[in-house]
């Protein structure tokens, strides 16, 4: 059927941006094509969570049951197999996050369909799919076109687009019944896990001095803690130094870390992957300092410095504590 | 335990200038470094610290060409027995279910309890492999996972959520898992480890071996059909600070003081 379905994702009763997201592409590729878009919302107890989709989407279809309570790929897969063979859709989107990236590739397989993943622009033309995806961690733009085929599977990258998703539609609430959970592979859902306590929260701080892989070996750190004290900065970083534990995993910025909105963020040696600009592309202002002229972070910083860290490090430190 | 973990060599790229050819394909990797991928590296160390704890042996598995023999020989100094790789150029242009599709005909006559794999890859970055294997082993998974605990015929696993969120889920064994960076501090290898593992023989086998026909693999077994690739344009963003390397410190600390908030 000619029609464009979007999975809605929520968590602990709340929807996930990535859900408007998807709405606010499916929407403006449903127009051009002249498709309705159809958000699929699976949960429990969830009615009064689906209906905030009602403006959004020209159907919702409600599954509820105790089993969809929280993402699981055995009953996801199950839901979504039921579902998409029923239905057809032309196009099936879901988000690039912990759950697509979770659930899609084995529901391509499962059903046979072709995914591209972790895409940031779509375009739809009389079934025709192409999409944009940043390669090599965004130093390489990947323009594919699919093989033509009456139903895609697609993962959106999360900030890809806008999450105001535009009102005015008035959706169709329909309920589907769950399946019969038959073929479930033992995978348990026990519980959710914050992180610990931490020793500072960055998200809080107004300067933020951040440093990635380029810092090169933990022994440069002081480097970095003088200048970050010579302008009372706090020190944040890039995942693959709270990976190697140079710096606690609370200082992480990014998608699977922390979110921050500083003054001013100055980024030494970090490459600029999208899981780090989503953490601090909106501060007010950001520098960045990377021996690579194109690093993708130059793309989002206000100012940029193409040297050396270690050699600009103690200059900088050296202009305030003048 | 016995572990297979799928294992890929990718060019290293983070501070490389990169060049696409002419037909906008490819990139040129000529001047690359090749090395193991980031996260294939956190599972190979992840699986040899459970044979080290459980006993049991740990199978690295690469579908690539004669140069990916590198990885296999780095993950068998790491403290891997054994190694397979599927020495396919036919593989050229496949896509990831192609890709799995492959892997899973090496794989699925072997008796194993665990299958690793990556979450994803450095270069195409996909995040699809391990997933998809899953599915065509009929095997319970769990993606993006972050931490593991084998107990009697069952495990429980940490995925990673967004923001600092975790959940926790028990999982059946025999199972795949992709694992995620950060799991562990993967075992620096010297060129000595790899030196005294170069006897063991590494099992070679290819697309025929493994009943794959042309349509399954390369670009005809592929859901895409084209692929056009170009450098991002440049242009917008940041405004480079010019001059020597001590007006451009007293540019930025004139651009920070600015801000009035130190
Ligand atoms: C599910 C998932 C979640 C993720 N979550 C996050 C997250 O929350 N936060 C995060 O940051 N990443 C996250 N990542 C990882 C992300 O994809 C990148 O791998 C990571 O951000 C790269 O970190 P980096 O920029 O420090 O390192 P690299 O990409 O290795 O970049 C290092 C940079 O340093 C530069 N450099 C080297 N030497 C010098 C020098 N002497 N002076 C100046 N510059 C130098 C290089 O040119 C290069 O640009 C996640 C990945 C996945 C798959
Ligand atoms: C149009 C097109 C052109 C292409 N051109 C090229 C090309 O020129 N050169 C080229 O090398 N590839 C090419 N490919 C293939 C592509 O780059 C990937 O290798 C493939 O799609 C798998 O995706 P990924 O590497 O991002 O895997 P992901 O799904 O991101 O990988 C996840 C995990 O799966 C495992 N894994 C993935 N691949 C392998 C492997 N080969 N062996 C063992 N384990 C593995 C690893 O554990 C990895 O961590 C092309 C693909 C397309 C669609």
């Amino acid at each position: 059927m000619d029609e464009i379905m979007v999975l809605a994702e929520h968590r602990g009763g709340e929807l996930r941006d990535i859900t408007f997201e998807m709405l606010t592409m499916a929407n403006k590729l449903g127009k051009e094509n002249d498709i309705a878009v159809t958000a699929f919302f699976l949960g429990h107890e969830a009615s009064d969570l689906s209906e905030r989709l009602k403006g959004a989407c020209d159907t919702i279809l409600l599954m509820e049951d105790p089993e969809l309570a929280n993402y699981n790929a055995d009953q996801y897969l199950m839901a979504m197999e039921t579902v998409i063979k029923s239905r057809n859709p032309t196009l099936t989107l879901i988000g690039h996050t912990a759950m697509g990236m979770d659930l899609a590739p084995s529901m391509a397989a499962r059903l046979s369909l072709p995914l591209a993943t972790d895409c940031v622009e779509v375009n739809l033309a009389e079934r025709r799919l192409d999409v944009l995806r940043q390669i090599y961690g965004g130093k390489i733009n990947a323009h594919l076109t699919m093989k033509p085929s009456d139903q895609y599977l697609i993962t959106l990258r999360p900030g890809s687009f806008d999450a105001e998703v535009e009102q005015g539609k008035s959706a169709d609430a329909q309920t589907v019944p769950a399946p019969s959970w038959t073929d479930l592979r033992g995978r348990q859902f026990l519980g959710y896990l914050e992180a610990e306590l931490e020793d500072v929260d960055i998200a809080a701080a107004d300067i933020l001095v951040s440093i990635g892989r380029g810092i090169g070996k933990p022994e440069n750190i002081p480097l970095v803690q003088e200048f970050a004290d010579s302008i009372g900065a706090t020190l944040s970083c890039s995942r693959p130094v709270a990976d190697e534990e140079w710096l606690p995993k609370s200082r992480q910025v990014g998608t699977s870390g922390k979110t921050v909105r500083p003054k001013i963020y100055i980024a030494f040696g970090i490459s600029g992957a999208y899981q780090h600009q989503a953490g601090m592309k909106n501060a007010d202002t950001i520098i960045a300092v990377n021996t690579d002229p194109r690093a993708p972070i130059f793309t989002i910083a206000h100012y940029g410095i193409v040297e050396d860290m270690l050699k600009v490090l103690p200059l900088l430190t050296e202009k305030f504590a003048k | 335990m016995d572990i297979v973990v799928c294992i890929r060599q990718v060019p290293e790229v983070t501070d490389a200038e990169l060049e696409i050819n002419k037909e906008g394909t490819e990139i040129l990797k000529e001047d690359l470094v090749m090395d193991i991928n980031e996260w294939d590296n956190y599972a190979v160390e992840e699986a040899v610290r459970i044979k080290e704890a459980h006993g049991g042996k740990v199978t690295v598995v690469t579908l690539g060409n004669e140069d990916s023999e590198d990885v296999l020989r780095t993950s068998l100094a790491m403290g891997a027995d054994e190694a397979i790789l599927i020495n396919e150029e036919g593989f050229e242009l496949s896509d990831a279910a192609a890709i799995a599709q492959g892997l899973y005909r090496a794989v699925r006559d072997l008796s194993f309890d665990l299958l690793l794999t990556g979450v994803q890859c450095s270069d195409d970055g996909w995040a699809q492999v391990g997933v998809i294997l899953a599915e065509f082993l009929g095997l319970p998974y769990a993606s993006l996972v972050v931490g593991i605990e084998i107990n009697e015929g069952t495990m429980i696993v940490r995925r990673e959520l967004e923001s600092n969120t975790e959940e926790k889920l028990q999982i059946p064994i025999p199972a795949v898992l992709t694992i995620q960076t950060g799991i562990n501090s993967p075992r620096y290898v010297s060129i000595m480890g790899i030196q005294k593992v170069r006897k063991i023989e590494i099992r070679g086998t290819d697309s025929e071996e493994l009943g794959l026909s042309e349509e399954e693999i390369g670009l005809k077994g592929s859901s895409v059909a084209s692929q056009k690739l170009s450098l991002p344009p440049v242009g917008e963003g940041a405004e480079i600070l010019e001059g020597s390397l001590d007006e451009i410190c007293e540019k930025t600390a004139q651009i920070v003081r600015d801000k009035g908030v130190i």
